[in-house]
């Protein structure tokens, strides 16, 4: 038994990929959580919302590049990222103004607006194919890690390494920054309490002199500087291609209700056991288990629950078990 | 200060205001009564901005204002409650009141992360203000409960606090004492009479209390089926023959018959 080189091991492969993976969809269902609280829909065009964003982040990015700007060792990414959040603000205000707008002022029962969500998403989705195409897009420069497996076993004597890669350091910082700044502007600007209000009761809020559009506008900016963010972590983290976004709108989905939808903690709470579950199941437990148990009871098969091939299956199920006995998610958002 | 001119408002084939034309005097305390169903709320929800009238116009000291969203005549100084007590539930109850004055203070994106200053004055004096409120209600012990978990009377005074909250103009109360106790009921009595007197309000109001409707309200506008009936001081209308008919009720006719 080692049980020092099982947790080196098990933080390489499963807790660090996790919490940088889990971080990602916090910020992705953050965003899908604002709009159904305050808008009152599931929007599906949210994968493609941040696949927009990041390729605009992407060619910025090599813009920059061509210029030979850089920020040393921190991706240039993080240069281009507010050009793409203002790029997508655009994309989604121009949205909301040329398709949603006319279905809020029908009062549009939130179920035409999730098809229309549809149709958006296909919209956008090839907007992204026609400007950058369908092809996996490697947009990440500087360093590559904060601690390399080998300078770590240098550090340390230990048998197993362990790395953290300068995206996930830089996602998690991220992903708490504007996490932080989010729930300070919810819940201490009148903006913000505006904004809860509004997605508490309408009704008394516009009573209350609330003007709908303007709170509506502001959750369109903020979701379109979350999914860009997140958009471009999660590319920097793997790699960008418009498809993976797409198909990211499960467990982003799965996420947020889990978490309770319309609940911005929820969100967050969601995201981390979307993604803890994903990589744990798809995680072969052999080494780990190598180290951790006594001999005679280590495996011998890799003690792998699931192909990483069927990831996608996990979300699927945590979503089921939650739609069947928890309908309103963890933190008790509104039932879906 | 308020005309309604001939509003029409049908759902589908039913009829819920059928041509109702009525005006409110600046500084008075209407009274609206009429049965269930008369289309009391209904009218209400049409002048307030929440529902289109199907044909018809209000006007407000004589510009047009019919169909304007709720919060454009927030800001045009006309408030409501609603019947069924509403409330930002996961707010505490000073939260709800501070609520109220909209984006008045005219807060911008640019301010919120930059004027700081500024705004924590406003947050501030509005505290103080809804703190006042609640002790007017005889409910600050409440301040800092979540509005979803009061009782039903409390959250209707919450609605009576709400108008208190900036210098309404008019303000048109939908049962507001309904499931308030009496002596609740007098104290808010009182304070509509106050805000008449002190603050220059104009209410119009809806209830089925007649001693509440007698002790505060002159004229009085009776409803039924979509249109109004009567209108008078509440002698008048008590003595009106139709309105008997309708809403007061036949009991004593009969009774008087019974006994003849
Ligand atoms: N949204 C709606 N759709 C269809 N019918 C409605 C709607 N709202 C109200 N009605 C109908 O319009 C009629 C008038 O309703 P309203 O609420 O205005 O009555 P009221 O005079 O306020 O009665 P009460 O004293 O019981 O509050 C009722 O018969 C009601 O069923
Ligand atoms: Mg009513």
């Amino acid at each position: 038994m080692d049980l020092l080189n099982a947790f080196v091991t098990l933080s390489n492969f499963v807790l660090i990929p996790a919490i940088a993976y889990g971080s990602q969809l916090a910020l992705g269902a953050l965003g899908v959580t604002l709009i159904y609280g305050i808008l009152r829909f599931s929007n599906f065009a949210h994968g493609d919302t941040m696949a927009f964003g990041t390729m605009v982040t992407i060619l910025f990015t090599w813009l920059f590049q061509s210029w030979g700007l850089s920020l040393g060792p921190v991706p240039t990414a993080l240069l281009a990222l507010p050009f793409g959040i203002l790029g997508c603000m655009a994309l989604l205000l121009f949205t909301d103004r040329v398709v949603y707008k006319f279905y809020r002022e029908q009062k549009a029962k939130p179920v035409i607006l999730v098809i229309v969500s549809l149709g958006v998403m296909f919209i956008m989705n090839g907007l992204v194919r026609f400007i950058i195409g369908p092809d996996d897009q490697r947009f990440s420069d500087g360093e590559r890690f904060i601690v390399s497996v080998r300078t770590f076993r240098e550090m340390t004597g230990l048998e197993e390494g362990l790395a953290i890669k300068t995206t996930q350091g830089i996602t998690v910082i991220t992903a708490v920054i504007v996490v932080a700044a989010l729930f300070w502007f919810l819940n201490r600007t009148r903006t913000g309490k505006s904004m809860r209000a509004y997605s508490d009761n309408e009704d008394l809020a516009l009573l209350s002199g609330i003007n709908p559009e303007r709170v509506v506008m502001i959750t369109w900016l903020i979701v379109a500087a979350l999914a860009t963010v997140a958009g471009v972590l999660y590319g920097l983290d793997k790699s960008f291609k418009p498809f993976t976004y797409f198909q990211l709108l499960l467990p982003i989905f799965a996420s947020a209700i889990v978490g309770g939808l319309g609940s911005p903690l929820g969100a967050i709470a969601g995201g981390f056991t979307i993604a803890f579950s994903e990589v744990m199941v798809t995680y072969a437990w052999k080494k780990v288990a190598g180290y951790a148990l006594p001999e005679s009871l280590a495996p011998d098969g890799l003690a792998q629950l699931l192909s990483t091939d069927y990831k996608f299956a996990v979300s699927f199920v945590i979503l089921l078990i939650v739609l069947l006995f928890r309908p309103t998610g963890l933190f008790a958002g509104k039932s879906v | 200060m308020i005309v309604v001119d001939d509003i029409h408002k049908h759902f589908g084939g039913f009829h819920a205001v059928d041509g109702a034309s009525l005006s409110i005097q600046p500084g008075s305390i209407t009274g609206l009564i009429g049965p269930n169903g008369a289309g009391k709320t209904t009218l209400f929800n049409v002048i307030a901005g929440v529902l289109k009238p199907t044909s018809g116009r209000v006007t407000m000291n004589g510009e047009d204002i019919t169909g304007l969203p709720p919060h454009t005549l927030f800001h045009k100084g006309l408030l409501r409650t609603f019947q069924i007590a509403h409330e930002f539930s996961s707010m505490t109850c000073r939260e709800n009141l501070m609520m109220v004055p909209g984006n008045q203070s005219g807060e911008t994106l640019w301010n919120t992360w930059f004027g700081r200053k500024r705004i924590a004055d406003e947050e501030r004096a509005l505290r103080a203000k809804a703190d006042e409120v609640l002790e007017f209600l005889t409910v600050e012990h409440l301040a800092d409960h979540k509005a979803g978990q009061i009782s039903g009377g409390q959250k209707k005074l919450l609605e009576l606090g709400r108008t208190m909250m900036v210098d309404a103009k008019i303000v048109f109360l939908d049962e507001v004492g309904a499931g308030v106790n009496r002596t609740l009921l007098n104290t808010i009595g009182d304070a509509i009479l106050r805000l008449n007197q002190e603050r220059n309000y104009t209410f119009v109001v809806i209830e089925h209390d007649m001693d509440f409707i007698g002790k505060i309200c002159d004229p009085v506008i009776c409803m039924a089926e979509g249109k109004v009936l009567a209108e008078g001081t509440l002698a008048e209308i008590k003595a009106n023959e139709q309105v008997i008919e309708a809403y007061l009720g036949t009991g004593l006719k009969n009774k008087e018959q019974v006994g003849a």
